[in-house]
């Protein structure tokens, strides 16, 4: 009964988008205010009708009704009642439906908005909205269906239906078998909604493109409107990339953070360009140029989102990350060719019309470093897309199945992420327009200078590694040049209006959110950007059996092994947890607990580390073998993983600066700012 | 909007240096993905080269030896193409199909490391590594998959009584 309210909504909302889609295009074409009215309302509708599949769906979830082959395969009594909740979306139908609810919830917040101005745009944003929307429905309704239910026919076969099938008796199984316990971590809890909602908020900033394009409004309208969307959605898109990457560190038990596996690379993608974007409409806005690369920029976002949630969802690539197979690929491929056939077909239609209002003067204006930092991110981007698409393409060329490893983005993407932190230092400090060596050199010496003795220093400590060395001095310098350009502007602000330096700080940021914002940005990929060198240069592991009482020791660094005990947990696990102390420079500093969880009812273990985090290295340690016979022996690796919590820290700074670059602010949209 | 040539040249010269480094990693970064049989057949050519591979774990033979660390075991033949895997039935069963057919190619596998969590009867292992001289597979990376566990499955029947 339930499920067959939430699947009712569901065709509901099917039926009432295919209707909004018709009556947006017709009220639009012909000029019919009121039928483009509807369709609006028709773009509301959607909401609460799919939020009724989502609540029946959740019912279902958390009532632990497991003849429904959604719940019985993500669900199990033993689980608490957040994980039944947030099973919502720990399948692959679950997700699914979770995506097109967050699609009707944007897209209906944002034809809330006043439209006064803008009424033009209003049909088509609808349209792009609801037929993205139905897409998603469509597989929600016609291929992963949350709702269907386990049947067994006179034969012995095996049925999944909405209803039953004449000739076939129901399944009831008495318990399901759980989510997958490695998914059992607040990251990975939190990790693919925050992804969810990054991809789904460049859908907005995409309809209101496409909406330009159709009605041939050549100015920078969509992108003003859609400013803080951009900036929600690249919020998220980040803070579900760090999410991710702390949930390996802790669970994955392998000491790493990031592999290259194509699933990451499927949300690091829309990042790129999103990046790109981000930086991009901000000539367009200044100096009118870069539209038609504007236009090109959010439309591969928005093919690299829907192409990302076909990589995460459809298993098309060997990778850890793909607990789900499905027959989606042709589906996915269809909506992707023809979204991009569309939208680059508008966009080949007013080519002429999006001509720029200026030009491009001196290399060492703030328009052409933007430039160099577009071309880097396409250059990141055209790399790990090679990188995901060249098994597809060397197999149907060649015919051999050849895969591209880990080993080949650390070769490839290194020399470019060096080239954007060092844009990322001086772009800042240019003019548009122009600039000189000369002025820019004024602005940039002290710190520059500055950066040199850490680099003396780095090298005094023995670090010899050219890559290692380039990147800490460049971070060096990006940070002290923002620091200090942010310093100078904080002291010239107390000094004229006499605050104190605290509140001259905060005032400054709030004055121009964008810059500033920016700039926190910046100090916190600085910051994020020296954790990283630190891992991959300086990384050191060892690996040993050894006795109760004995130790293990790297660097400054051992591990006593003190004791090992295994039990039984109420929730149907089986612990194994090792006790060790550990110890620097002959000094006892703390105790770490490495484990192994076994669990009964997926007969999965789980290997979690034990650590010890300092801000100049965590001390990481993973159980990996223990005999039960023998328990006074086990086995261990040790990893030192240095800098590693700069990453995270940066990540922090990294989330305030969006926060400031995003907030709402009133002069964010002054009136009558419409150009001409 | 125009470019002085100075842009084209400096963007040309940025686009080629990004071509460069593809091609550059991509030799040196890519592997081949092969099945036990095609690297058997390949024996000669591939020896020594990293290679990828992927096959069903034979329970029986596995041995550990928690103080070397050293993981032995041997891998029985699995198609390489998803499609035709569909078409015998799905990963699961053809993972169980290898085990138990005692006519299809194997191939024996040392690993040196922790015991990975999965590491049992009917996983498929993908691993990373060099076929030796004496045709033993020496991986350097080893992931495992038990898709029978996390698939979309149908419960027992016996659990419907």
């Amino acid at each position: 009964m339930i499920a067959n309210i939430g699947y009712g909504g569901l065709l509901v909302a099917f039926a009432v988008a295919l209707y909004g889609i018709a009556a947006a295009i017709y009220g639009a074409v012909k000029k019919n205010e009121r039928v483009a009215e509807s369709a609006r309302l028709a773009m509301q509708l959607t909401f609460p009708l799919v939020s009724v599949a989502v609540v029946a769906l959740l019912v279902l979830l958390v009532s632990g009704r497991y003849e429904y082959a959604y719940v019985y395969n993500v669900t199990s009594s033993a689980m608490p009642l957040y994980l039944k909740i947030t099973a919502l979306w720990g399948g692959q139908d679950g997700s699914l439906l979770f995506w097109s609810w967050l699609l009707s919830a944007f897209t209906t917040a944002v034809t809330l908005r006043k439209w006064d101005r803008d009424r033009e745009f209003l049909p088509w944003v609808v349209v792009v909205a609801l037929v993205t929307l139905v897409f998603f429905l469509t597989l929600s309704l016609f291929v992963d269906n949350p709702f269907e239910r386990f049947f067994i026919s006179a034969d012995g076969g095996e049925v999944l239906a909405m209803f039953q099938p004449a000739g076939t008796f129901a399944v009831l199984p008495p318990d399901g078998r759980g989510l997958n316990p490695l998914l059992r971590h607040p990251g990975m809890i939190i990790h693919p909604p925050m992804l969810y909602l990054g991809f789904v908020s460049f859908v907005i900033p995409f309809a209101f493109a496409i909406a330009a394009l159709v009605t041939g409004r050549s100015d920078d309208r969509w992108i003003r409107i859609t400013r803080r969307w951009s900036l929600t959605a690249w919020l998220f898109l980040s803070l579900g990339l760090l999410l991710g990457s702390r949930w390996a560190y802790d669970v994955l038990g392998w000491g790493g953070y990031w592999g290259w596996d194509p699933v990451e690379l499927a949300a690091f993608m829309p990042w790129l360009s999103g990046t790109a974007f981000l930086h991009s409409v901000m000539i367009q806005e200044k100096r009118g140029l870069f539209k038609r690369w504007n236009m090109i920029l959010i439309i591969l976002t928005y093919l690299l989102v829907i192409f990302g949630t076909f990589l995460t969802r459809s298993g098309v690539v060997n990778s850890v990350h793909s607990f789900a197979r499905s027959a989606l690929g042709p589906l996915f491929f269809a909506f992707i060719a023809l979204s991009a056939l569309t939208a680059f077909a508008l966009l080949v239609w007013r080519w002429e019309k999006l001509h720029a209002e200026g030009n491009m003067t001196s290399l060492l204006s703030r328009e052409s470093f933007f430039l160099f930092n577009n071309l880097l991110f396409m250059g990141l981007l055209v790399i790990c897309f090679s990188g995901v698409v060249y098994p597809i393409v060397a197999e149907l060329v060649t015919g051999n199945k050849v895969t591209v490893g880990p080993r080949y983005y650390e070769l490839a993407t290194p020399p470019l992420f060096l080239g954007l932190l060092l844009l990322m230092g001086i772009a800042p400090l240019s003019a548009w327009g122009r600039s000189t060596v000369k002025t820019l050199g004024k602005a940039i010496w002290k710190p520059l200078a500055a950066s040199l003795l850490v680099l003396a220093g780095v090298i005094l400590l023995g670090v010899r590694s050219v890559m290692a060395l380039t990147g800490l001095w460049l971070a060096a310098a990006v940070g002290f040049i923002t620091l200090y350009d942010y310093g100078r502007a904080v002291l010239a602000r107390a000094r004229r209006s006499g605050e104190s330096l605290p509140l001259a700080f905060w005032r400054l940021a709030g004055r121009n959110r964008r810059r500033y914002g920016g700039y926190i940005i910046h100090l916190g990929v600085v910051i994020m950007a020296i954790g990283i060198i630190g891992i991959e240069s300086f990384q050191v592991e060892t690996q040993r059996a050894i006795s109760r009482g004995e130790t293990l020791s790297l660097g400054a660094y051992s591990v006593r092994f003190d004791d090992v005990k295994s039990f039984d947990t109420n929730d149907n696990r089986n612990v194994v947890r090792a006790e060790m102390t550990v110890i620097k420079n002959g000094r006892e500093v703390g105790q770490i607990y490495p484990r192994r969880d076994f669990f009964y009812d997926s007969q999965q273990p789980m290997t979690i580390p034990g650590m010890y985090s300092t801000l100049e290295e965590d001390v990481y340690v993973i159980l990996a073998d223990w005999q039960p016979l023998t328990a006074d022996r086990a086995t261990f690796k040790f990893y030192l993983n240095p800098l590693i919590n700069w990453l995270w820290t940066g990540g922090l700074v990294f989330i305030l600066g969006m926060l400031v670059a995003a907030w709402p602010a009133q002069e964010d949209e002054p009136a009558g700012e419409v150009k001409p | 909007m125009s470019f002085p040539n100075k842009f084209i040249i400096g963007g040309a010269l940025m686009v080629i240096a990004i071509i460069a480094l593809i091609v550059a990693a991509v030799s040196q970064g890519s592997q081949y993905f092969l099945t036990v049989e095609e690297l058997q057949a390949r024996q000669a050519e591939m020896t020594g080269r990293e290679v990828r591979i992927s096959g069903a774990v034979v329970g029986d033979t596995i041995v550990y030896d928690p103080e070397t660390l050293q993981l032995t075991f041997t891998i029985a033949h699995v198609p390489g193409d998803s499609a035709e895997i569909e078409r015998l039935g799905g990963l699961g069963l053809v993972l169980h199909n290898a085990v138990n057919d005692p006519t299809l190619p194997r191939l024996k596998v040392v690993y040196t490391g922790e015991r990975p969590d999965l590491m049992r009867n009917e996983a498929q292992a993908i691993m990373t590594g060099k076929l030796g001289e004496d045709g033993v597979f020496h991986a350097e990376e080893l992931l495992l998959k038990c898709p029978s566990r996390y698939d979309e499955a149908v419960p027992d029947q016996s659990a419907s009584q």
